[in-house]
């Protein structure tokens, strides 16, 4: 894969050139920069080059205890900031053998899927926005500040959230929540039509995104491509489903998939998702446990020596937290398994035969956030 | 919390590859084997393969400077028919290499050069390892527990961003 890039990289053909692409470039949605060798407009091979974003979260975890460390993984995938935290909060109560309660785990799953769409909804306004489409920007924009609206009078914060604690909540549910995520739903069913008919059968939107970037099934699984991306190329998986965690065992919902794996597969998948999280919300809404919000955890979390492995389905893809204890009150290491550093390892497959333009395309589609891709 | 594994699993790998796995052990009912570095490559291969471990779901390392063999590699791999997983763990002396995944799992290919970039472990075979976080030219690797939370390198940094020591 990449021994023959960055080899060519340096042998250049007569009519072959190196274009750098970012780190300063809108359409890489952060600091990515992606070495292009041309053939003309034809891409003949990638070499991405990260690492801009690099803070160290996995040495800052060694010397923060458990609950110090919560705070850091928002700041992974800032735009999916509730799904960091309940996968890292999940982890270390699977370390030291406690569950959250029940209501805990509802609200939790209710205010994790509103991420999702939030999640997607910039994905698709973004991603629309880099092919040509100015228009869905706005109308994302509008919805994706409902849900962090509801974020924000839920917990005081609408990207960094910090929302969910070690063993449960801090937070009881204020007392609309289930009247503004209901209000929320009832609207979006119609807004997401609103999306639908902008782009779906749009012949640009369909010209862009048809045929381009096509990942097999077996590619996925070979390069480790989780999440959308997956599904879209025909394999029906879905952690939620897989291995529940939080209360998705309890809900009804549908796995999208695709079945050609190319650029507009996987953008029918995420509005099919949102969808789906749709759902999700409001059957969770009907039916919110009473009881307490956090389980019997002490002040002083130490949890016993040994090791734990938790993955979720975070928006991106699968979302992994590694830590090991050595019975202190900090962990001995943690590490994060982030999709998107792993799902941006395809670009170089995806884009080979493809044109300048479509890089753009894929490097949207593939729906990465450089702060999680560098930690 | 550990308890030994003892399951069939564990059998068929303990049949096959025999000596070369270490030890096998459910952590918080999660299983993990620990094998020899020298028969990994074929471990792996017979994981994906025979045991239909198809997904490298995550390859890392831990740093243990008071061990004998100072590293573990920890690869966890996912298996989609048995929608199970399964943690290969494998001791490493400082100065050993180990064979690279990267022909097994093409996704290994960068997750290799994140551990390389972070601690230091080389692997044979590997297509193109070299830093992937930090600048190629930096010194030192920074998850390596006596590697400072306040240390850098600072000759890089005067060189190349033009101040000294940021902290």
């Amino acid at each position: 894969m990449h021994d023959d890039a960055t080899q060519k990289n340096t042998l250049l053909g007569a009519d072959e050139l190196v274009l750098n692409m970012g780190p300063q470039h809108p359409s890489t949605h952060g600091v990515l920069r992606v070495k292009l060798k041309l053939d003309g407009e034809r891409v003949r091979g990638t070499e991405c080059v990260i690492g801009y974003l690099h803070r160290g979260v996995e040495k800052i975890a060694e010397h923060r205890t458990y609950q110090q460390f919560a705070p850091y993984v928002d700041r992974m995938d800032y735009v999916a900031a509730v799904s960091n935290g309940l996968g890292y909060c999940e982890a270390v109560e699977k370390l030291m053998n406690v569950e959250a309660p029940p209501r805990a785990r509802v609200i939790r799953t209710i205010l994790t899927e509103l991420q999702r769409i939030a999640s997607h909804l910039l994905w698709l306004g973004t991603h629309a926005l880099d092919i040509g489409a100015l228009t869905p920007l706005f109308y994302c924009m509008r919805e994706r500040e409902e849900i962090l609206k509801i974020f924000e009078k839920y917990c005081g914060a609408r990207l960094t959230t910090h929302a969910f604690r070690i063993g449960g909540l801090q937070y009881e549910a204020y007392d609309t929540l289930e009247k503004d995520v209901e209000r929320f739903c009832k609207d979006f069913e119609r807004r997401v039509q609103e999306y639908v008919d902008l782009l779906t059968g749009n012949s640009i939107w369909i010209g862009r995104t048809r045929g381009v970037g096509v990942l097999s099934a077996a590619d996925c699984i070979a390069l480790g491509a989780s999440g959308p991306i997956l599904r879209a190329s025909g394999v029906k998986w879905d952690l939620r489903r897989a291995q529940p965690y939080a209360a998705y065992d309890q809900y009804k919902f549908e796995i999208p998939v695709g079945t050609n794996g190319d650029t507009y597969d996987r953008y029918m998948v995420r509005m099919e998702e949102m969808r789906q999280s749709r759902l999700i919300c409001l059957q969770a809404i009907e039916n919110i446990p009473a009881g307490p919000i956090l389980g019997k955890v002490g002040k002083v979390l130490k949890p016993p020596p040994g090791e734990i492995y938790h993955s979720i389905e975070a928006p991106k893809g699968i979302l992994g937290y590694y830590i090991v204890s050595d019975g202190t009150t900090q962990p001995y290491r943690v590490r994060i398994r982030p999709p998107s550093f792993v799902n941006l390892q395809a670009l170089d497959k995806m884009v080979r035969g493809h044109l300048v333009a479509d890089v753009v395309a894929i490097i949207g589609t593939l729906d990465i956030v450089l702060g999680e891709v560098d930690r | 919390m550990q308890v030994p594994l003892d399951n069939d699993m564990a059998k068929r790998y303990r049949e096959r590859f025999g000596a070369a796995i270490l030890d096998a052990v459910e952590d918080r009912k999660q299983p993990y084997l620990v094998v020899a570095c020298e028969q990994f490559s074929e471990i792996a291969r017979y994981s994906r393969d025979v045991e239909k471990f198809d997904l490298l779901e995550d390859y890392t390392a831990v740093d243990w400077p008071r061990r004998e063999k100072r590293f573990d590699l920890i690869a966890v791999l996912y298996s989609f028919p048995h929608n199970m997983r399964l943690r290969l763990k494998i001791p490493l002396g400082a100065s050993e290499q180990v064979a690279s995944l990267a022909r097994i799992w093409p996704t290994a290919n960068w997750l290799e050069r994140e551990i390389f970039d972070m601690f230091g472990i080389s692997f044979a075979g590997h297509p193109d390892l070299k830093r992937i976080l930090l600048p190629e030219e930096w010194q030192g690797h920074p998850l390596r527990k006596d590697y400072d939370i306040l240390q850098q390198d600072e000759a890089w940094v005067r060189e190349n961003l033009g101040i000294e020591s940021g902290q």
